[in-house]
């Protein structure tokens, strides 16, 4: 048996009990060097998955390519950036309990078996393994309402996507006897036409897989998810598991379901135009950022998977490329709505960054920068993510889906415009405190290469094209 | 014959307990008729010759889950009156909604058709003659191993999480030191007893009792404080 493919799996998870272990023993709390550990942790699997070799593994159940290496290598990246956020924040709640990486950590191995899955049942632990933590993460400070609220939503909301989830597996296994995904892409590209009981065990897969990118019509959750759980745990929500879901969610439907591609292109078509235009209208509205972020992540999903419904070569690279931006400008956005604290307490309404120009003027330009991309304005790199998928809907002859996808995106530069109105032009409602040191750094980095990237895009597209085309095959 | 007689009696039983769960009016009962039901599910399970499931149902669903279900309704104050309070007026819309989803699987089933290579591609069949048991032992270690661990992970995360979402550490709450219990002087002695003596003749050693509470325990019983509670 080749365990040696999952070695990045096996060092995370051992690394995980370690650092576990090492939280516990000592007496005094442990939160700075333990997330520190599974900042290192994360990273040393990262450099493993680069250079992992390609194949199938533990008894078919594991599969490592080109694309899930793209993918994991973001999921973990992700997660280390949420940690790097959480350090100063947590620190300064009261949430600073060494338990918090190492949830993180393991949601992180959970977002990797989800992406490397090669089975159903596989996708269905990995995705539990991801889900669990999060729920707890997300009540992670007990005593506040809200938060115990976010934890509560989505731990009874994501049981019910589970369900839908695993009651579309059986009905696949039922057709087709067996849950691995090669041997299901085999029972369904016989030359036989699948019963309407198929069809609905695909589309529960995919209205489970669905609920985790929180797509519409299954994002009910995500604005009070959102708002109510701790500003890096939102960050981390924002980022990694989306990340995991997209891949998983592409993996399936490309890969087992790739012959039934005319049954659940339609689908996908209707989520990503539900999102689009959810996404856009819905956070017109809202004063508080992280309602707003969360609007904003719906409707960024919706572009996503544009590329996946049209399924094309290039649309899988639009979808690839789109993830690894959004992953980045998200983040660093995330990074200034952590550091938001006047006189010690945490902010988070749009008021609140009122004439922040002119009181920490390095903070503002990065915000700036970070909403004019998500709007999607040339030169900075979210222009580039919407191009390629547009691009590919247009080629693909989706011209609905493309013009749909312009002109919610003209609608949503409002609000994110509003955002960089109020930093500017407003008259300051108080400065805010310093940004501590890891935030500065993670605004800085993710603001280059939100800035930059026009200059030096071909490695990225590089890398999402050879992932794409190991999926396509 | 006798096996269809026993699954539909069975069935008809799980059925009707699994109304009775959600219809009853005490709790208690509600649970009990889970119990019920869950003891039908694993007869089901032995007529469709899954024995090893069938006993895990009993052992896992029947012996903890319940109990602890038993438990939780005993222990917690819920007013299940008012939580069944909208009972009546979205009794429609949640059978309407379930009657579309009666009629879906009816259609799903209806128009159930296997692959082609279905009976090819099963995972993992019985091979042989060997119980339910030895065939997953032969598998689950090996073949599964990567599932089987990962489902370990999950449930060491979920018991992380209990305790993170629920662990407090109170101020002045005493802890057992069991180093300090051990070390403490004066209270173990080790004799040498010799080989047939009796207690009788040895006499029981203990340890010298405080002087102070004697004289205080037979004071405190002179005033009846015992058994007021």
């Amino acid at each position: 048996m080749s365990w040696t493919l999952a070695l990045p799996e096996l060092v995370l998870a051992c690394s995980g009990l370690v650092l576990l272990l090492a939280g516990v023993i000592p007496k005094q709390e442990t939160f700075f060097p333990i997330t520190m550990g599974a900042i290192g942790a994360l990273l040393v699997t990262a450099v493993l998955v680069l250079g992992q070799g390609e194949g199938t593994a533990l008894g078919g159940h594991y599969v490592a390519d080109a694309f899930s290496g793209f993918m994991k290598i973001l999921a973990l990246g992700a997660a280390a950036l949420g940690l790097l956020l959480s350090i100063d924040f947590n620190e300064k709640e009261g949430l600073g309990r060494f338990e918090f990486p190492v949830l993180v950590l393991f949601a992180s191995l959970g977002a990797m078996v989800m992406i490397s899955a090669n089975d159903l049942m596989a996708l269905y632990l990995g995705l539990e393994l991801l889900s669990l933590p999060l729920y707890v993460i997300a009540a992670f400070n007990r005593d506040n309402a809200r938060s115990s609220e976010a934890g509560l939503k989505y731990f009874v909301l994501g049981a019910l996507a589970s369900g839908l989830l695993l009651y579309g597996t059986t009905l696949v296994y039922g057709f087709a006897g067996t849950t691995n995904f090669d041997r299901l892409a085999d029972a369904f590209s016989a030359a036989q036409g699948v019963s309407a009981g198929v069809i609905v065990g695909v589309v529960f897969v995919i209205a489970g897989l669905a609920f985790k990118v929180s797509a519409v019509p299954f994002h009910m959750w995500t604005p009070d998810v959102y708002e109510g759980a701790p500003t890096p745990v939102t960050a981390y929500f924002a980022s990694a598991p989306k990340v995991a879901a997209i891949a998983l969610l592409t993996r399936v439907l490309l890969g087992p379901f790739g012959d039934l591609a005319a049954q659940w292109q339609q689908v996908i078509l209707l989520i990503s135009f539900g999102s689009m235009i959810l996404g856009s209208f819905a956070a017109i509205g809202q004063i508080n950022l992280k309602r707003l972020m969360a609007y904003s992540s719906i409707g960024h999903v919706g572009y996503a998977l544009m590329g996946l419904a049209v399924g094309s070569d290039t649309g899988l690279r639009g979808l690839l490329f789109y993830m690894a931006i959004y992953v980045f400008m998200n983040v660093g956005a995330f990074a200034v709505l952590v550091a938001m604290r006047r006189q010690g307490r945490a902010v988070e309404q749009v008021e609140d960054l009122a004439g922040l120009a002119r009181t920490d003027l390095g903070m503002a330009l990065w915000m700036a920068a970070f909403m004019f991309s998500m709007a999607g304005i040339p030169p900075l790199a979210g222009f580039f993510s919407k191009l390629y998928v547009f691009l590919a809907a247009v080629q693909g002859g989706f011209w609905t889906l493309a013009v749909v996808g312009v002109l919610t995106s003209v609608v949503s530069a409002y609000y994110y415009l509003r955002v960089v109105k109020v930093m500017f032009f407003d008259q300051p409602a108080g400065a805010l405190d310093r940004a501590p040191a890891s935030l500065t750094i993670v605004m800085a980095g993710t603001g280059l290469f939100t800035l930059l990237f026009g200059l030096f895009p071909a490695p990225l597209l590089a890398a999402a094209q050879a992932a794409a085309a190991a999926l396509l095959g | 014959m006798i096996a269809a007689l026993a699954f539909y009696l069975f069935a008809a039983i799980l059925i009707a307990s699994a109304v009775m769960v959600v219809t009853a009016r005490n709790p208690v009962h509600s649970v009990l008729f889970l119990i019920l039901a869950f003891f039908n599910a694993a007869a089901l399970f032995l007529i469709a010759g899954a024995e090893f499931l069938a006993m895990t149902l009993v052992i896992v669903y029947v012996g903890a889950v319940a109990v602890l279900f038993l438990f939780v309704v005993m222990m917690l104050d819920i007013d299940f009156a008012r939580l069944r309070e909208g009972f009546q007026r979205y009794a429609p819309v949640g059978a309407v909604i379930g009657g579309i989803l009666f009629l879906e699987l009816l259609l799903v089933v209806g128009s159930w058709s296997f692959a082609d290579q279905a009976e090819d591609l099963r995972l993992a069949p019985i091979t042989g003659d060997v119980t339910n048991a030895q065939a997953l032992g032969r598998v689950i270690y090996t073949d599964y191993v990567y599932l089987f661990q990962t489902a370990g992970l999950i449930l060491l995360v979920a018991m992380i999480g209990a305790i993170v979402l629920t662990h407090r550490q109170r101020p002045g709450t005493r802890r057992q030191n069991i180093a300090a219990q051990v070390n403490r002087s004066g209270s173990v002695l080790l004799e040498k007893v010799p080989s047939g003596a009796g207690i009788a003749t040895l006499g029981i050693r203990r340890p010298p009792e405080p002087e102070a509470e004697k004289p205080k325990v037979t004071h405190e019983a002179g005033h009846g404080h015992g058994g007021h509670h």
